[in-house]
């Protein structure tokens, strides 16, 4: 079990990369769509560029679970892939590597849809 | 020739068609508003027992219709002329409405300016002799507004503090002929005396914002233009109206239109006053206020018709503002147009 | 209009609009941003603990199996109708963790039901979600090119 100093971590790393995203949202009015796609691939390139493996190291989930991390497991498994598989690796690792959070959001998703109706806002 | 029309842009009606009867029904949060206790049907449920919103709404339209026409013991079916229309694609609302009410129907599309622009092109219509009954129709509802324009109810996010409320509201006006009133002595008429006397139709204006969440700041120079023009056409001054109701520029747009009055040299004084923050209270968490077709219809079918009737204001300077946007045309980076139609409605004292 | 083509009118109006705007409290948004995003990744954490020592995952598996449980839990604190009250709380502080690519498919979804579902629920879902996996997969894939013309795996 991690200690409490590790899960401050995880708070601190978590809360700045929203915090980054809250930025964008008030000084560009970009929409939520724009923000996603801007966070995951910045993942991507900030892991390319051998920056974002020691934020993940020394926050865990803090840096895994904010869209940027989708983007690290990409490229994290792309890079895997290709050492293994060559060429082919480059298009098969990166999906590989975040199959299970695609098919939950998909499958969830459509069962969630299924389940429940939107509510008005009051 | 052309005795009827009045400076550049503008229309008299010297047969002075009278608004027999309104009716109004909103959703919920209207009806907790302020001005709440003057609508005539308050939806709980605001898919009125339907299946989806786009039903909800349409049976707003029609129903709207049907109360209106029945407070003045009016067939709906023999109306000479359905006029209105809604926000939604191919006007959905208004034509499955006409549907059911089966009347001669034109659909109209002037975004949040509708509302204005039945009454007067059904003024025009009634003061032309083409037609002695009218129903002038304008409906917008928040659920089906907000996946057209903007984003899923459930999808999180914040709105930016400049955006407005779609009213969920229908509201329809009765108008009808001097003459036809005299010979159909079974009319019941719900108001004495209040007519539409004359009009200005606007142009399309764009001062280049492009903001889709602001829209009160796209549509206040369209509304000061009409406002310009209307005064310049008649010769007359604010002190002339009792009141200027504008439709839903909300708190921003309204500032904006002060402003831009000013430097026109029409000082608005404390004459000017905005449907969209007349429906809501502040502590509605509705940001700028109310927007949407239905938000100016129910407001004046609603309330500032009552206050006419009441004496306590004698004429009103009624422009409703709409923004000629699709979302479509905000993605691919266009700036917004937006139009104001203005109609004088005052009361009659026989 | 690009901005070049501005009217002088144009222009003094859009200062105008500047000038009156309501400004949002950027600096308590990010605070609420900053610890509703916090707690979200503390959650996770607690899942990859979780992971870790109820059913000793390989770090891999366990990082699918945090994402899954974050999206799944996502997905239903939207079908409920809470996430969106979340959101309009914490803004980015909920659209940024995994749980809000979760909201934005459910929302989608759930929203399109009406019109079917294929052409609505299952085609309308990925409205926002779907530009996020072209442009992550994408990338990956310029990426892995790259890792092998150059060998650097």
């Amino acid at each position: 079990m991690s200690d409490f100093s590790q899960y401050l971590w995880v708070f601190i790393v978590g809360g700045a990369i929203c915090v980054i995203g809250q930025l964008l949202l008030s000084y560009t009015k970009l929409t939520s769509a724009r923000i996603l796609v801007i966070f995951v691939t910045a993942g991507v390139v900030l892991t390319a560029l051998g920056l974002y493996r020691p934020l993940v190291e020394l926050a865990g989930a803090g840096a895994t679970v904010p869209l940027t991390g989708f983007g690290y497991s990409l490229a994290k498994g792309v890079k895997e892939a290709v050492r293994q598989s060559g060429l082919l690796g480059a298009f098969t690792g990166g999906t590989m590597a975040t199959a299970g959070g695609i098919a939950a959001a998909v499958f969830f998703g459509y069962i969630i849809s299924i389940i429940f109706t939107p509510k008005t806002k009051k | 020739m052309n005795s009827k029309r009045c400076g550049s842009q503008s229309v008299i009606f010297p047969t002075n068609p009278k608004i027999l009867s309104t009716a109004t029904i909103v959703g919920d949060v209207e009806g907790q508003g302020p001005i709440g206790k003057h609508f005539d049907l308050v939806l709980e449920d605001d898919t009125w027992g339907e299946d989806s919103w786009e039903k909800a709404e349409r049976k707003m339209f029609e129903h709207s219709v049907r109360l209106a026409c029945n407070k003045c013991n009016i067939a709906p079916e023999s109306l000479d002329c359905m006029l209105g229309g809604d926000i939604l694609n191919q006007l959905i609302s208004a034509n499955f409405a006409a549907r059911a009410i089966k009347a001669p129907f034109l659909g109209l599309y002037g975004a949040c300016s509708t509302m204005v622009e039945a009454m007067l092109i059904g003024a025009m219509l009634i003061d032309g002799e083409y037609a002695s009954t009218v129903s002038a129709t304008a409906c917008s509802h928040f659920s089906t507004a907000e996946r057209q324009y903007r984003s899923p109810l459930e999808l999180g996010g914040q709105r930016p503090p400049t955006a407005q409320r779609t009213v969920t509201g229908a509201g329809t006006a009765i108008l009808v002929s001097d003459e036809y009133q005299h010979n159909n002595e079974s009319t019941h008429e719900l108001f004495n005396n209040i007519v539409i006397s004359a009009g200005t139709i606007g142009k399309v204006i764009d001062l280049g914002v492009k903001d889709a969440n602001n829209l009160g700041a796209a549509m206040a120079p369209a509304a000061a233009d009409t406002i310009q023009v209307h005064l310049n056409d008649f010769n007359k001054t604010v002190d002339d109206f009792d009141l200027i109701v504008t439709g839903d520029l909300g708190s921003l747009g309204s500032e904006l239109l002060n402003e831009l009055c000013k430097e026109k040299n029409i000082d608005l004084k404390d004459k000017h006053i905005d449907c969209g923050n007349t429906i809501f209270s502040k502590d509605q968490n509705v940001d700028c206020g109310g927007s949407g077709c239905g938000c100016c219809a129910v407001t004046f079918c609603g309330y500032l018709i009552k206050r006419l009737e009441a004496g306590d204001i004698n004429n009103i300077l009624f422009v409703a503002t709409g923004v000629l946007l699709s979302p479509d045309t905000t993605l691919q980076g266009d700036t917004i147009p937006s139009i104001a139609h203005a109609v004088v409605i005052e009361r009659r004292v026989s | 209009m690009k901005k070049g083509n501005q009217s002088p009118e144009q222009q003094a109006y859009l200062e105008k609009v500047k000038q009156y705007e309501p400004k949002s409290n950027t600096f308590s948004q990010c605070v609420k941003a900053f610890i509703v995003g916090g707690l979200i990744c503390c959650l996770g954490q607690l899942i990859w603990d979780i992971g870790n020592n109820m059913f000793t995952f390989t770090e891999s598996q366990n990082s699918g199996f945090t994402s899954i449980v974050l999206i799944f839990l996502g997905a239903l604190f939207t079908g409920i109708g809470i996430y969106d009250k979340l959101g309009s709380f914490a803004g980015a502080g909920s659209i940024v963790p995994i749980t809000g690519f979760s909201n934005a498919i459910v929302s989608t979804a759930m929203e399109h039901k009406r019109e079917g579902y294929v052409l609505g629920v299952s085609a309308k879902m990925f409205l926002i979600a779907g530009p996020v996996l072209v442009y992550g997969i994408s990338a990956s894939v310029v990426l892995g090119i790259v890792y092998f013309l150059f060998g650097i795996a």
